[in-house]
């Protein structure tokens, strides 16, 4: 019994970074933008907040910590954005340089800071409970309020959305952003709370299932609470096992792509790409209609 | 009459190498239905674009109530009363009727439920049934035209456009439509309808405008109005409006179908035991709403579809199921999307024209193209067809939907057709250019070809067919002698009613 109950708190603290990153992707795509930088965005948040909390001597301000996360996401988003939105290149050529431009700069900048200790960091209850309060939040905001049946009917129909006079780039953009900013929060958690310290690819491979997660749960925040748990157990067990047996560690460093080719495998078997916000990862040019 | 509520004077918009719209000025008035006629390409599109702020004109101003106006967008048209109801509708399919009537409008919160009471104050009103909670895409294209409407009049448009509102409808659901607009009328906004269907146009409209070539070259109100007299406006000469048959007689039979089954995309059984026999020579029209079989039913008889069970003989000998070597027996297929499925829209005109014999002598040479041989027999396709394009080396996605047409028929009809399979063959096409698919079609009748030609538009059924049949829920009802059945015969069985 406390083994299941170890199990499931740990599968929570494992699924909390993968839930943040996968609303944020979640909503970006339902505004028919995909960013697959999810795992570049992590890992300029990881570095951004370790940083600041690190300071001169690892006693700097943890809510300022958070906070350079989500800008660091939400400015490489930005970036993301400038290039699908209003220069409409292809979303996910965009978003594959951006995850390896992401890697490649927090590895470099985080040279100094690699093995460094942090003394004081946050506990990760509050991170698990806004992350939950944060898919019942978008939920609503898909279900109920104005704004979000703008932003979806912009992810499905964005001719529509225009003719009625929504300012579909300026929701995009924002989606984007906001999306960008969640990955970095999920990055700031693994480097503030997961595991206190700043390592090169410390992502490990999450920000890429947290964008598959985004099709298993059929783009539904609320299913993504159960799919992030899911898979953060599954990702438990791969940790469990790696200590208990003689498999090569090479073996399980490969894991967490094969979780991704599972995941998708399970969604097609699912039929949910048929859930796809039907604009998704075209761009919208004004006159097409 | 009263003061014109829209008015437009000398409207001009040119674009590179035409002028869409010259000089043209019209009024609408409060309470009055105005249809706007037209050919393709006749500027009726970019009038319209021009009103509902897509386009801005050239040259030429619009007045609303007598004050001039300038429309930027289409919200702007909304705020000026101007709706439009688009030929496709504009919604988003996987949102409830609701949720896009509430779009851009509702309040912040749960907009899609405070908006109920408005939608049912104005269906009511008008006669407009839909259901808010239904999704879009389980809606018919008359649903969804409703549901465009009731939009246009929540944003309080005074005066709407219909596009070309009947184009997909039934008889029985373009009768509703016009109910819905009488209704319209009789509560005192106005109405511009599209339209070339010209018996609909007399039926409802209160004046007509003819536009050709860009400009306005008829406006007259109903009581001067013909059907003769709008389709000489429209084309610029007399047209004919007699049946343009008359049944031969007939041939050895040629296909025999019978007990036909067949399932649909979605595994559904979507022909229920079809049989019917075509003779040498006939045009055997088949009625019937999009989604009752028809479509299967072509694609079986062309080799794209295996039948579950039944037989199709060809002059006595079971058909293959096998496109190529069915065009080489004579069954030539004129598909109902010519764009997707007729053509490849980014390949030359010529090399479109070659999709059925380019690898045979004299355009292929062992495994090489004579490019030569294959831009002389475009060249004289072409001509044979009056096929207007530039070059035959212009992309296919660049000609007219008539013209396309066209490179489809000089490409089917090519060798010597015995059977043909034409579905929604002038489907967008104008009086013209319908006229000479028509023509095409008769001629290779009178060479004893025979035709199997799907339409929803039964005044082509009516004047080609010698026998009409009617698919309802996967069964062909009839068929029918031509002469023998009514318009209004043919749309009951359409819906399931009786004849």
């Amino acid at each position: 019994m406390e083994e299941v109950l170890n199990a499931l708190a740990r599968a929570l603290s494992f699924g909390t970074p993968l839930l943040i990153a996968c609303l944020g992707a979640l909503l970006n795509e339902r505004a028919g933008v995909v960013n697959l930088g999810v795992e570049g965005m992590m890992a300029l948040g990881a570095l951004a907040s370790f940083a600041v909390a690190y300071g001169e001597a690892g006693d700097g301000n943890l809510w300022l910590a958070v906070l350079a996360a989500i800008l660091a996401g939400g400015l490489s988003a930005l970036l993301h954005g400038f290039v699908t939105i209003t220069l409409q290149a292809n979303q996910f050529v965009s978003g594959l340089a951006l995850s390896m431009v992401g890697l490649g700069i927090a590895g470099l900048l985080g040279k100094r800071y690699e093995g460094l200790p942090l003394f004081d960091h946050p506990s990760e209850e509050p991170f698990i409970l806004g992350a939950m309060g944060l898919a019942l939040l978008l939920a609503f905001l898909f279900g109920a309020t104005r704004l979000g049946l703008s932003l979806r009917s912009v992810g499905e129909n964005p001719a529509a959305a225009d003719l009625l006079g929504i300012n579909v780039l300026a929701l995009r953009y924002g989606a984007v952003v906001a999306g960008g900013a969640l990955a970095g929060l999920a990055g700031a958690y693994l480097s503030l709370v997961y595991r206190p310290s700043w390592t090169d690819g410390m992502t490990a491979g999450l920000g890429w299932i947290a964008v598959a997660l985004v099709i298993f749960v059929g783009w539904n925040p609320l299913r993504a609470i159960f799919g992030a748990v899911f898979f953060g157990l599954l990702y438990y067990l791969q940790f469990r096992l790696q200590g208990q047996s003689g498999i090569p560690s090479e073996v399980f460093a490969s894991l967490p792509y094969l979780l991704v080719i599972l995941v998708l495998a399970l969604s097609g078997l699912r039929g949910q790409q048929g859930n796809a916000p039907e604009a998704l990862g075209k761009p919208y040019r004004r006159g097409e209609r | 009459m009263g003061k014109p509520l829209l008015q437009l004077r000398d409207i001009t918009k040119r674009f590179p190498g035409v002028v869409a719209n010259d000089r043209v000025s019209l009024e609408l008035y409060p309470g009055e239905v105005l249809a706007l006629l037209g050919e393709n390409g006749a500027g009726k599109s970019t009038l319209v674009s021009i009103l509902y702020g897509l386009y801005r004109p050239d040259e030429g101003e619009i007045l609303v109530e007598g004050s001039p106006v300038r429309i930027a967008s289409p919200v702007d048209a909304l705020r000026y009363g101007i709706g439009l109801v688009p030929q496709h509708p504009v919604l988003v399919d996987r949102h409830t009727v609701a949720e896009n009537l509430a779009l851009g409008l509702g309040s912040a919160l749960f907009p899609s439920r405070r908006i109920l009471p408005l939608i049912e104050r104005i269906a009511g009103a008008y006669g407009l049934q839909v259901d808010p909670k239904a999704y879009v895409h389980q809606l018919s294209p008359g649903e969804k035209q409703r549901v465009e409407i009731v939009r246009a009049l929540l944003r309080g448009a005074k005066a709407l456009i219909l596009d070309e509102p009947t184009s997909v409808l039934t008889p029985q659901e373009a009768q509703a439509l016009f109910r819905v607009m009488r209704e319209l009328r009789a509560a005192g906004k106005s109405i511009i309808f599209i339209s070339h269907k010209l018996e609909e146009v007399l039926s409802i409209a209160d004046r007509c405008v003819v536009l050709r070539r860009g400009r306005v070259v008829g406006n007259l109100p109903r009581e001067e109005a013909s059907k003769t007299r709008l389709a000489e406006l429209m084309v610029g000469r007399q047209v004919s409006f007699e049946r343009r048959r008359q049944t031969p007689d007939p041939g050895p039979v040629l296909l025999k179908v019978e007990g036909l089954t067949a399932r649909s995309e979605r595994g559904l059984l979507a022909l229920r035991g079809v049989g019917f026999e075509l003779r040498s020579g006939e045009v055997l029209g088949i009625a019937g709403i999009a989604g009752n079989g028809q479509s299967e039913l072509v694609e079986v008889l062309a080799g794209l579809r295996l039948p579950q069970g039944g037989r199709v003989l060809l002059e006595g000998k079971p058909l293959p199921s096998d496109p190529a070597r069915l065009f080489a027996l004579g069954v030539a297929h004129i598909p109902e999307d010519r764009i997707r499925m007729g053509s490849v829209p980014s390949m030359s005109v010529a090399e479109n024209l070659a999709l059925r014999n380019f690898d045979q002598p004299p355009l292929a040479r062992g495994v090489l193209l004579d490019p030569k041989a294959m831009s002389a027999q475009a060249e004289e396709r072409v001509r044979a067809y009056a096929i207007a394009t530039p070059s035959v080396h212009t992309p296919a996605r660049l000609l007219s939907g008539g013209n396309l047409q066209k490179v489809i028929l000089a490409r089917e009809l090519s060798t010597k057709a015995r059977l043909i399979l034409a579905v929604h063959p002038t489907y967008g096409l104008d009086i013209g250019a319908a006229e000479q698919v028509h023509e095409a079609l008769l001629q290779q009748t009178r060479l004893g070809a025979a035709v199997v030609l799907v339409s929803e538009d039964l005044e082509e059924l009516l004047s080609l067919s010698d026998r009409i049949g009617v698919m309802h829920r996967g069964e062909l009802l009839g068929p029918y002698g031509a002469m023998e059945v009514s318009r209004e015969q043919i749309g009951l069985l359409m819906t399931g009613g009786a004849a």
